[in-house]
């Protein structure tokens, strides 16, 4: 019985499908005939190598300065002198430099310091960032305007110009060479991320709140329970995005935590041609070392990546 | 917890303070305290240390305007802009390809994107390192038959800051090209196809539908890379520590502040740069349209 039934379908199956693959061919077919046409244009062959092969030169360009880095972290000094700097290793598994520049270049210290800020410094700004574009999205009160005038106007503040005054408020509260003052700037100059929660905020349906309100739930219970849940996927475009900035941050680290107990991953690299002088294997060893996170969760978070600096740049 | 015995009018009032109080209070500390006083600073003499700042009316303007230690600097913004433009264009000719039905766009897009995530500090020792005499772009060049190119790029004044500036396109072009292609993206393939049916050429193509669509991010773009023009300090700082008159106008500002302890004229000199930087956007409102 099941055969009787299975064996028609079947049939009927391999009917159904058979226009589909010759479709499929004959489109295949079409477009490999196309291409073989356009093969034959001069002009357009000429195009279409002429933009490969600004393509492959840009890839050169961008590949050629750090592939040369990596190969120097894996020569011994006497090698990196001796031989072309763009010539491959004795050995890539040559790890001399590595555990040297871990061992003197204050490296753990530097991951430990730069992950303690970064964490308190996502964890605040989430919190605010939502708290503020919660309140700014769903109440009316007195000047809710001038508080957003307050957020634009500091948008257009570059931080940049702005810390020689900066320098003497951190002073003035006792923050110099405290994790405090780089923490306090990244989540109270952090404008463009309220953005960011704002614009996500406005999608979310006020019908949500209403039925929430009716049930009994308070204000508070609402941001909880039903804003945060839905604000995921801008939080963690912020976290993303915020990660990229102040793992990569040179300038707050370099003014407000000068002390060696306080390196950043930025600072720790940027000490190195003192501590080290001209070994530039074991510098390049501390490079990749601090440039490997970032490619990896760039490759892992490409697309979330793409969208996010599109919208911080947009909205700023 | 809130709700036991409040009002929703009261409730309301009670986040809304909640809620704001320390995000407004950390603005205010950090982005328009500092602000006001850089206006203060710039009309005193203070050391950093005295614990009275004199007023000196518009002395560090004056000084500013007359020294040409200070002002200089300034002109190494021109270098920096010209990289920035051809930055723009190469990223936006780079954008249309990615952006194409090209085999290995995403490949090609990844790599070219790839630096501006990097760690400033790393990216700007690879250029310090791959710079060097007899170092990696020497050796390079001559592996490929182009030894006529070689000079010495962080040592001859007039080749270093070209060397800086490309240092500089590696690390930003891709985010010029993310912007451009997320606007490419956007726009209808049909409008193409429709031209593609009218007989209408690539350029054609570009000239009249893709420029049209991204006019605004170019407006947004020039005045990105303007602005950082201005600002360029991590790249000089870190490569050449402002040798070889490399040094940019933010590298003043914070050696006439840290270094010289002139606070008063270092907020002279951040209040210009703040000054140029507000009218740009202004122009740049203006000029595009940008209602965002």
């Amino acid at each position: 019985m099941n055969t009787q039934n299975i064996l028609p379908d079947n049939d009927a199956g391999t009917v159904a499908l058979e226009p589909i693959i010759t479709k499929a061919r004959t489109e295949k077919e079409m477009r490999k005939a196309r291409f073989i046409n356009k093969l034959k244009q001069p002009k357009w062959l000429f195009w279409a190598l002429f933009k490969y092969l600004t393509l492959v030169l840009a890839s050169v360009a961008v590949l050629v300065p750090p592939f040369a880095v990596l190969l120097a972290s894996f020569k011994t000094s006497k090698e990196y002198y001796s031989t072309s700097k763009v010539a491959l290793p004795e050995s890539f598994f040559n790890f001399d430099n590595y555990i040297k520049v871990f061992a003197d270049g204050d490296l753990g210290l530097a991951f430990t310091n730069t992950g303690t800020i970064l964490l308190i410094s996502l964890f605040f700004t989430v919190l605010f960032g939502t708290q503020v574009a919660y309140v700014l999205s769903r109440f009316e009160f007195k000047g809710k305007k001038l508080v957003l005038l307050a957020y634009v106007i500091a948008m257009v503040v570059p931080a940049v110009t702005t810390q020689v005054a900066t320098f003497e408020v951190i002073k003035a509260l006792g923050l110099i060479n405290n994790k405090g003052s780089v923490i306090m700037l990244y989540i109270g100059a952090d404008v463009v991320m309220i953005y960011i929660f704002l614009q996500f905020m406005k999608g979310v349906p006020l019908e949500l709140d209403e039925a929430a309100k009716i049930e009994g739930a308070s204000y508070f219970l609402i941001y909880r329970k039903i804003m945060l849940p839905l604000l995921k996927p801008a939080i963690a475009t912020v976290i993303i995005l915020r990660t990229i900035f102040i793992y990569n941050d040179f300038y707050f680290p370099l003014l407000y935590l000068p002390e060696k107990s306080q390196v950043t991953v930025s600072t720790a690299l940027y000490k190195f041609t003192s501590v080290f002088g001209t070994e530039w294997t074991t510098i390049s060893a501390g490079i990749i070392i601090i440039l490997i996170p970032s490619i990896v969760l760039f490759l892992v978070l490409q697309k979330q990546i793409y969208a996010g600096v599109t919208n911080g740049a947009v909205k700023g | 917890m809130f709700n036991l015995n409040l009002s929703l009018k009261q409730q309301q009032r009670l986040i809304v303070f909640a809620f704001l109080a320390i995000p407004l209070g950390l603005l205010f500390t950090f982005s328009y305290y500092p602000a006001s006083q850089l206006f203060y600073m710039s009309v005193t003499d203070w050391d950093g240390y005295a614990p009275a700042k004199n007023l000196v009316g518009l002395d560090n303007y004056q000084y500013l305007v007359e020294d040409p230690d200070i002002l200089g600097p300034m002109l190494n913004t021109f270098y920096y802009f010209v990289g920035a433009v051809v930055q723009l264009v190469l990223s936006l000719w780079f954008a249309v390809l990615v952006n194409s039905k090209l085999a290995g766009r995403n490949l090609f897009k990844t790599l070219l994107f790839i630096p501006f995530v990097l760690n400033a500090v790393a990216a700007s020792m690879v250029f310090q390192i791959f710079y060097q005499v007899d170092g990696a772009f020497d050796n390079f060049l001559s592996s490929v038959g182009l030894e006529a190119l070689i000079m010495p790029w962080l040592m001859d004044s007039d080749v270093v800051n070209w060397s800086l500036v490309a240092a500089s396109v590696w690390r930003y072009l891709g985010f010029n090209l993310i912007l451009f292609f997320g606007v490419l993206q956007s726009i209808p393939q049909d409008q193409y196809e429709a031209a593609r049916i009218e007989g209408a050429g690539e350029w054609a193509q570009f000239r009249y539908i893709t420029l049209p669509s991204i006019k605004m991010i170019i407006g947004l773009q020039v005045l990105l890379a303007f602005v950082g023009s201005l600002s360029v300090f991590e790249i000089p700082m870190i490569i050449t520590k402002g040798a070889n008159g490399t040094k940019t106008f933010v590298m003043a500002t914070l050696e006439t502040a840290f270094s010289f302890n002139d606070f008063g004229l270092a907020s002279a000199m951040a209040v210009l740069l703040l000054l140029i930087v507000v009218f740009f956007m202004i122009l740049q409102k203006v000029l595009f349209g940008d209602k965002g």
